[in-house]
């Protein structure tokens, strides 16, 4: 690693001013951004830790019905404290990486990171969450912007992400075993106006909704009503672990099992 | 360099830091604890796990300035008062939990971990709790029916396949 200092600010209001220095980055629960850095491949001259902001912590359900989670929140958290409001959700949670990495990983860390096969992002577009920062509320559908790309300005901070609640949520995640992130994966809501069908872990532009899926299923919130449909191989990604056309087709199996599994 | 103070093992330790400075170089480096293992140094194999504040986490990819404050339990401070071994650290001695002993201490803490949690695990959920754990050794079944075994349950039904 390169050198650099750190400091862990307790408020947004300070980690925003700390992280208008040159060169300043935030660290999340540093689970992609350390092995990052031991490669070498980001020369921060600060980090700013956010680990001690206790206001980007938690999980709350608004009066609406909304569930608000803190950009600083685990995934660990998210698995426990969200499984009675919103279970999809928590499932997807507890199912990222492995125990040590949800101690540490966070939920603003993953959005804001936007790895193609990373699981937050599936929810966030498949729940039509909003992500809020120190500056603006964002919605999911303007926020992804191809892989490891966002919406996201220099320095500005997921504080929370607010996710309406749907009727039931599943998420299905073929998990490439050696990395544990989704070789492919498929997370599906249905709301009282339609069904979402968000996939990751298969294109090169990152994480997608599938319409002409949701279409089906908002008619018929079933696995059969997908079996007629199918994504182009085009644009998928193709690697040691799967060509394009077979994360193509899996995306069809998977959208059948989150359909399936969906609570 | 910044200063930091945590509790290590029960003792209370205050050294300066560097920002880049990992958990596992301050524990093994600046403490001499060396019982936490570096295998990966890559967030993927568990032989650095320890507790943070209860939590199992991977050493390696956590700074120790972010540690500051904070309650932290390494391999060194399983063993009961006495010196002796724990329940699970014997079990581990009884069903021949280890071979090389490279990836153990990681093994142990996050036994310790999912005990806490989950008093009486199924085998399928001491599997699952210890995905984030390598051991290139032992095929894992009887890592596994160490832990099944620390947790009280019986398993003298469980062949070693
Ligand atoms: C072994 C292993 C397995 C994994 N498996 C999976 C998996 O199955 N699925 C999956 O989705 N992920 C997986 N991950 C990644 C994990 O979920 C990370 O926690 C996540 O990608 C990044 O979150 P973090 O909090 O650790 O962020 P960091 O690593 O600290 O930061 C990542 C990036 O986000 C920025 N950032 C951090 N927090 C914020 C914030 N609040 N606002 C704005 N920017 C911020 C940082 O500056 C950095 O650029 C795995 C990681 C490991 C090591
Ligand atoms: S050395 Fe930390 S996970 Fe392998
Ligand atoms: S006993 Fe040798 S790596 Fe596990």
């Amino acid at each position: 690693m390169y050198s650099f200092d750190m400091v862990r600010p307790t408020s947004v209001a300070d980690a925003v001013s700390a992280l208008g220095q040159d060169e300043a980055q935030a660290l999340g629960g540093g689970q992609t951004l350390i092995p990052t850095l031991k490669q070498r491949l980001a020369m921060p001259s600060v980090l700013v830790s956010l680990s001690g902001i206790e206001e980007m912590k938690g999980v709350c359900r608004e009066d609406n019905g909304d569930l608000t989670i803190g950009g600083g929140t685990t995934h660990a958290t998210v698995a426990a404290e969200a499984a009675a409001h919103y279970p999809g959700l928590a499932k997807l949670a507890g199912g990222i990486g492995d125990p040590a990495v949800r101690n540490r990983g966070t939920i603003g860390g993953s959005l804001a990171n936007n790895d193609p096969s990373a699981c937050y992002p599936a929810a966030a577009l498949g729940s039509g969450a909003t992500i809020v920062t120190n500056t603006r509320e964002i919605a999911a559908d303007d926020y992804f912007q191809g892989m490891f790309t966002t919406a996201l300005e220099e320095g500005e901070i997921i504080t929370s992400v607010r996710f309406p609640v749907p009727e039931a949520a599943g998420y299905a995640k073929f998990e490439q075993p050696a990395s544990r992130f989704a070789l492919t994966a498929v997370y599906v809501a249905k709301y009282a106006d339609g069904v979402r069908v968000a996939v990751t872990g298969a294109s090169e532009n990152g994480v997608f909704r599938w319409t002409e899926a949701e279409q089906a299923l908002s008619s018929n919130f079933s696995p059969d009503a997908v079996a007629g449909l199918s994504v182009p191989a085009d644009g998928m990604i193709s690697d040691l672990h799967g060509t394009g056309a077979y994360r193509a087709h899996l995306v069809g199996v998977m959208t059948k099992r989150a359909v399936a599994a969906a609570s | 360099m910044a200063e930091v103070t945590m509790t290590v093992n029960g003792k209370s330790v205050t050294k300066s830091v560097k920002g880049n400075t990992l958990m596992t170089e301050f524990l093994r480096d600046e403490l001499r604890l060396t019982g936490t293992h570096v295998g990966c140094d890559t967030s993927q194999c568990g032989a650095c796990n320890i507790h943070v504040n209860g939590n199992l986490v991977k050493a390696c990819t956590m700074f120790a300035g972010e540690a500051d404050g904070a309650e932290v339990s390494t391999i060194e401070g399983q063993a009961n008062a006495d010196g002796s071994l724990n329940v699970i650290q014997q079990a581990f001695q009884d069903h021949h939990g280890l071979q090389c002993g490279f990836c153990t201490p990681g093994m142990v803490m996050a036994a310790a971990s999912l005990l806490k949690q989950n008093a009486k695990p199924t085998e399928a959920e001491v599997r699952d709790y210890l995905e984030g754990n390598i051991c290139r050794c032992t095929g894992y079944h009887n890592i596994v029916k160490a832990i099944l075994a620390a947790s009280g349950q019986d398993v003298s039904g469980i062949a070693a396949e």
